[in-house]
C-alpha cells in the first residue's frame, strides 16, 4: 500500500496525538474533555477504517451476487457503542466541570490547586 | 433457571439500577440495592460451586454460537473475582444505609444507589465475559458510575479528584479499545478463546506487540499499578466511606483480574512472558510500588489517604506474584486479590464509623478513639495486622505464598522485599494505634461507639480476615485452581 492509502491511518494518528495533547497540556478542564474527545474519535476512526475491504460494497445482501465482497459491519457496530460511551464520558466529565466551577469558582487547573491547598 | 445464572447474574443488577433510581425514596432504593447484591452474591456463590466441581461454564446470549456471538464464560478464575465483588458488595449495601445518610443529602440517594448497582453490575459483567469488546462496554459502566459516585463526596475536593480518575480511567479505557481494535484488525474476532487459537498465528506481526503494550498500558492504569496510580489517593480520600470501601475492595481487583486475563488466556503466558517479556516491567515496578508507597503512606495524616496509598502498595503485592509466572506465584496473586478484598474492605469500614461518629478520620482528630469506639477501632487493628501479614490473619497466607514463589525461584532479595513491606506496613499501621490508644480521649466531644448497623458488616469482614486466615484450605484451593487454569497446566 502506498502512503497515500494509509491515508486514513494517518489521520487517526494525527488524531490521537492531537487529542492526548490537548489532553495532557491544557490546563482548562474545558479543554482537556475536548481533547479526550478529540482522542475517542481517533479511534473511532480506526474501527471504521479497518472495517473497509478494498472493492467491498455496504453489507447489504445483493442478490445473485455471489462474487460481490462486502465490507465488515462489525466494527460499525462496535464503533456505535463507543460513541455512546464516549457520550456519556462527556456529560459525565462536563457536569462535574459545572460543579467544580461552582466549588471552586474558576475551572483552571492551576487555580484549582491553589485553592485545594 | 441455574444454566441461565450467569447472564443473570448481571442482568439482575442492571435492571434494578433503574428501579432504585425510579422509585426516588432513599429506603426504597436501599432496599433495591439490598436485593440487588444479595441476588448477585446467589448466583456468584452458585456459580463458584458449579465451576469448581464440572469445570468451565459456556454460556452463549441469545443463542449465538460463540465466536460470532458474544459468550459468558465462567471458570475458577473468574468465579473466584465474582464471588469477591458480589460478597463486597453485599456486605456494602447494607452498611451504606446509615454511613450515606450522614454523607449525602436526602435527594441524592436513591441516584446514590442507581449508581452504587450499576458499578456493581460493571464490574460483575468484566469478570464474566468471554468477549473482549463486552470487557470495554462493562468496564465504561462501572467506571462511569463510579465517577459519579466519588463526586458525591462532601468535601469539594471529591470532585477534583473524581475528574482526574474520569480523565485517567477514559484514557486507559480508550488504549483498551485500541489494543482490542488492533487485535480484530490482524485476527477478525472478538471472543477470547478464538482469540487465543488465532494469535500465535500472526503474534510475529508487528501490530500484535503494538496491540499488547496498549492494553498493558491501559490495564496497568485501571489497576493503579505504580506510577500510573495517580488517580487512586485522592478518589479513595474523598469519596463518601461506603463507596471507598466498595471500590478499593473491588475495582482494582477486577482490572488485576483483566490483568491476568489478556495475558495468559488471550496472548498466552509464552507470548507476554516469553517473548514481550512483561515479567521485567512488572516485576520492578510492583517491587517499587511496594516500597515506595508503604513509605509515602507512613507520611499521610489523614487515615483514608494513609490507607489509600497502602493500597497501590498492595496491589504491587498482587502483581509482583502474577510477574513469577509460576503456578505458586499466581496462585499467591489470586489469593491476595480476595485476602486484600476483606483485609482492606474492614479497613476502609471501620474509617466509615469514625467518619460517622467523628466526621473526619484525621489522624489529630482521632485521639483516644480506641476507648470511645472499642469495637470500631478493634476493628482496624486486626485488619492493619492482617495488612501487616502477622499469622492467624489471611496477610500472613499472602505473604506466605508469596515468599514461596520467590524463593522457589531464588530471588532471595525479592522475598526480603516483600518482608521489608510488611515493616513498612506495621509503622503505618502503628501510627493509627498509637494516636487511639495510647492518647486522652476528650470527653467533651461526647463519641460513642458507632451503630449497629455499620458494625456488623464491618466484623464480618474481620472474622472473615481471621477465618481464612486460620483456615485457608479453602481460597487456596480456588486460587490453586485458578492459578492452573490460566497457566494452561490443568
Amino acid at each position: 500500500m502506498t502512503a497515500l492509502g494509509l491515508f486514513n491511518y494517518w489521520a487517526v494518528i494525527f488524531l490521537m496525538m492531537v487529542g492526548f495533547y490537548t489532553l495532557i497540556a491544557r490546563g482548562n478542564l474545558v479543554k482537556k474533555i475536548i481533547g479526550l474527545n478529540i482522542f475517542q474519535t481517533s479511534v473511532f476512526i480506526l474501527y471504521i477504517t479497518m472495517g473497509k475491504i478494498a472493492g467491498g460494497t455496504a453489507p447489504i445482501f445483493v442478490k445473485g451476487g455471489e462474487d460481490v465482497s462486502y465490507s465488515n459491519p462489525i466494527p460499525h457496530v462496535l464503533i456505535l457503542t463507543a460513541i455512546v460511551v464516549g457520550v456519556a464520558t462527556s456529560a459525565v466529565g462536563l457536569s462535574l466541570v459545572i460543579r467544580i466551577k461552582e466549588a471552586f469558582g474558576t475551572i483552571e487547573e492551576d487555580e484549582i490547586q491553589d485553592e485545594s491547598l | 433457571m441455574t444454566q441461565h445464572l450467569p447472564v443473570l447474574l448481571v442482568v439482575v443488577p442492571l435492571v434494578a439500577a433503574p428501579i432504585a433510581a425510579l422509585l426516588n425514596r432513599p429506603r426504597l432504593s436501599w432496599a433495591v440495592a439490598v436485593g440487588a447484591t444479595l441476588w448477585a452474591l446467589y448466583a456468584a456463590l452458585e456459580l463458584l460451586s458449579q465451576t469448581m466441581v464440572s469445570g468451565a461454564i459456556h454460556y452463549e446470549l441469545g443463542g449465538w454460537t460463540a465466536p460470532y456471538g458474544i459468550e459468558y464464560v465462567v471458570d475458577a478464575a473468574n468465579a473466584w473475582v465474582v464471588v469477591i465483588v458480589a460478597l463486597i458488595g453485599a456486605l456494602v449495601t447494607p452498611y451504606a444505609r446509615k454511613s450515606v445518610e450522614r454523607e449525602i443529602t436526602k435527594d441524592r440517594i436513591p441516584l446514590f444507589y442507581a449508581a452504587f448497582i450499576l458499578c456493581l453490575t460493571g464490574l460483575l459483567g468484566i469478570a464474566v465475559t468471554g468477549d473482549v469488546f463486552n470487557v470495554f462496554v462493562f468496564l465504561e459502566i462501572s467506571s462511569l458510575s463510579a465517577y459519579a459516585l466519588i463526586a458525591l463526596g462532601n468535601d469539594r475536593r471529591a470532585l477534583t479528584a473524581s475528574f482526574q480518575y474520569l480523565i485517567m480511567g477514559s484514557v486507559g479505557a480508550t488504549f483498551i479499545v485500541i489494543g482490542i481494535g488492533l487485535m480484530y484488525i490482524m485476527t477478525g474476532t472478538l471472543n477470547m478463546a478464538d482469540l487465543a487459537d488465532r494469535l500465535p498465528e500472526v503474534a510475529s506481526s508487528r501490530t500484535i506487540p503494538v496491540a499488547f503494550t496498549f492494553l498493558t498500558v491501559g490495564i496497568t492504569l485501571k489497576l493503579a499499578l505504580f506510577p500510573l496510580h495517580m488517580w487512586l489517593p485522592n478518589a479513595y480520600t474523598y469519596a463518601p466511606s461506603a463507596v471507598t470501601a466498595f471500590i478499593a475492595s473491588t475495582a482494582t481487583k477486577v482490572a488485576v483480574y483483566l490483568l491476568l486475563r489478556f495475558f495468559f488466556t488471550i496472548f498466552g503466558a509464552t507470548f507476554s512472558f516469553d517473548v514481550m517479556q512483561l515479567d521485567r516491567i512488572l516485576m520492578p515496578l510492583a517491587l517499587i510500588a511496594i516500597v515506595a508507597m508503604s513509605l509515602v503512606a507512613i507520611y499521610q495524616e489523614n487515615v483514608k489517604r494513609l490507607l489509600a496509598y497502602s493500597s497501590v502498595a498492595q496491589i504491587g503485592y498482587m502483581v509482583l506474584g502474577i510477574s513469577f509466572v509460576s503456578v505458586l506465584g499466581l496462585t499467591a496473586g489470586i489469593l491476595h486479590l480476595f485476602n486484600h478484598a476483606l483485609m482492606k474492605g474492614a479497613l476502609f469500614m471501620s474509617m466509615g464509623c469514625v467518619m460517622y461518629r467523628v466526621g473526619s478520620v484525621r489522624l489529630e482528630q482521632m485521639n483516644g478513639l480506641g476507648r470511645a469506639m472499642p469495637w470500631t477501632m478493634a476493628a482496624f487493628v486486626v485488619g492493619g495486622l492482617s495488612l501487616i501479614g502477622v499469622p492467624l490473619t489471611v496477610g500472613f497466607v499472602s505473604k506466605w505464598y508469596l515468599v514461596q514463589a520467590a524463593l522457589e525461584q531464588g530471588m532471595w532479595p525479592v522475598a526480603g522485599v516483600v518482608l521489608l513491606g510488611s515493616l513498612l506496613a506495621l509503622m503505618y499501621v502503628w501510627k493509627v494505634v498509637e494516636v487511639a490508644y495510647f492518647r486522652e480521649v476528650d470527653p467533651e466531644l461526647g463519641i460513642s461507639e458507632a451503630p449497629l448497623s455499620l458494625l456488623a458488616p464491618t466484623w464480618v469482614l474481620v472474622l472473615g480476615n481471621l477465618y481464612f486466615g486460620i483456615n485457608a484450605s479453602e481460597s487456596v484451593g480456588v486460587a490453586t485452581r485458578a492459578a492452573e487454569i490460566l497457566l494452561g497446566v490443568l
